[in-house]
């Protein structure tokens, strides 16, 4: 029977209308004793205001760099269930789409191995099982593996790439996210499993611009579903929205970012060449319009969170890349910049931050392409390229 | 060069840095490439074939590095 805690801090996080981590701990401390003890401990830290979490280390699993963190706890003493609390990452499947079955056999081999808490899904996008010791880790990392599956990214490494749901339930999707996410994972296993580079690295792959999985704030290397074509429009699904109560000019018309769109209360024109596809008119009126022509998407590159400098958003390195399997210029123009990247990076300094310590234009040559309009986040203040000598010589 | 001279080469690098400084899988790679004139993707099937034979592991410490495992 697992050791109970008496928890009066915790119990004030199970009040109010949100679901509530500290009854789903509580669920698995009643039979587990790693999830008892990391209930104790974390009351105290409560109480303390002090974390008794060391992070990193030496942990793992043979011939692997990543897909274990390593956490040990400062109170093994007191707390000797969780002296260590290693996290297990486990690589997602694309859009998290699991059989029951799975989950079944997941859930087994954790309540047998470990803690029994997971966390579905991590903000990188793994299956995360919380807790279990070091003894435990080779024997989990059998089980998942003799099943097909395999660890996630950690460490300086390619992450485990996630992608929205894209094709599989979203008819706005411009490219097989799904597809594509299992692509880049199974090219860059190495890249994933043994890290080599400055810093961490993530593919974000969105279907459309209304980019729902976020990829232009989470990941390293953003790959966002687009257009070439016109946007089709179909004026009477537009009268239909302004006899609903929709006020087509404010709310449309004067939030398009370029200023392409007009409206005179009876036809609503797109000016086609400023459109800049970002998608808000048309997940607006989703009948109305429609994105046509060929599709591909944009690669963007750099975001991240806050850490060296603060957060920053990806920016457009491609505007255009046909996706078509098996994604050979997306996987060539990584291989560009992660060679780049290893050359300069100094220790966790991620790409986008060493774009801004170096400059876009030594990117830009480096991985050979020319600079464009599209290039200029912010016009007039964009800092990204400066003329050189021999530029201005040759004027 | 034979794999097996790349492998004591990053051995050697290794066990010569332990105290000293961490190494990050790239250090290693652009230090051997340099020294034995080898590509760099031969240095890494090279590290690959000592972590996998459990002589070399990996570490996390801010950063991931490729250490010596310490002695049971």
């Amino acid at each position: 029977m697992p050791k109970k805690y008496q928890t009066p801090l915790l119990d004030e996080l199970e009040k109010g209308p949100f679901p509530s981590f500290v009854t789903e701990i509580k669920k698995a401390a009643a039979k587990n004793d790693m999830a008892a003890d990391e209930l104790g401990l974390l009351e105290k830290s409560y109480k303390t205001k002090r974390g008794y979490w060391k992070h990193g280390g030496i942990v793992g699993v043979r011939g692997y760099g990543g897909g274990v963190i390593g956490r040990y706890s400062s109170l093994a003493e007191e707390f000797p269930n969780v002296a260590n609390f290693h996290t297990v990452r486990i690589n997602s499947t694309s859009a998290f789409f699991y059989t029951s079955k799975f989950l079944n056999e997941m859930c087994d081999i954790w309540d047998k191995y470990g803690s029994g808490l997971t966390n579905l899904h991590g903000s990188t996008g793994d299956l995360v099982l919380l807790g279990t010791n070091t003894e435990n880790l080779e024997p989990i990392f059998a089980e998942f593996s003799s099943r097909g599956w395999d660890l996630g990214g950690s460490g300086s490494a390619m992450r485990t790439p996630s992608c929205c749901v894209g094709p599989a339930r979203c008819e706005w999707s411009n490219i097989d996210t799904l597809e594509i996410n299992y692509a880049v994972t199974q090219e860059f296993q190495d890249e994933m499993h043994r890290p080599a580079f400055p810093y961490k690295f993530k593919f974000k792959t969105a279907g459309c611009a209304v980019d729902c999985i976020a990829s232009i704030a989470r990941a390293d290397c953003s790959i966002i579903g687009t257009w070439k074509g016109k946007i089709s429009v179909d004026q009477k699904e537009v009268a239909a929205y302004a006899k609903n109560g929709m006020n087509i000019t404010e709310e449309i018309v004067n939030m398009c970012p370029s200023q392409c769109m007009s409206y005179d209360g009876k036809e609503l024109k797109i000016d086609d060449a400023n459109c800049v596809r970002c998608m808000h008119c048309i997940a607006k009126m989703t009948k109305a319009l429609k994105g046509t022509g060929e599709k591909g998407a944009t690669i963007l590159i750099g975001s991240k969170a806050p850490f060296v400098i603060g957060a920053t958003l990806s920016h457009v390195i491609v505007p255009f890349m046909k996706m078509e399997a098996p994604y050979d210029e997306l996987k060539d123009l990584v291989r560009k910049m992660w060679e780049w990247w290893d050359e300069h990076g100094k220790n966790r300094e991620r790409i986008g931050e060493l774009i801004i310590r170096r400059g876009m234009r030594e990117f830009l040559e480096f991985i050979g392409i020319d600079p464009i309009p599209q290039h200029v986040k912010e016009p007039r203040r964009d800092p990204f390229y400066f003329w050189t000598e021999a530029d201005l010589q040759k004027k | 060069m034979e794999k097996e001279e790349v492998k004591k080469k990053i051995y050697a690098l290794i066990e010569k840095s332990v105290g000293k400084k961490k190494l990050k899988s790239s250090d290693i790679q652009k230090t051997i490439s340099a020294e034995a004139g080898v590509t760099r993707d031969e240095v890494k099937a090279a590290l690959k074939d000592l972590v996998d034979e459990g002589a070399l592991i990996y570490t996390y410490f801010g950063g991931s590095f490729v250490e010596i495992p310490p002695k049971q």
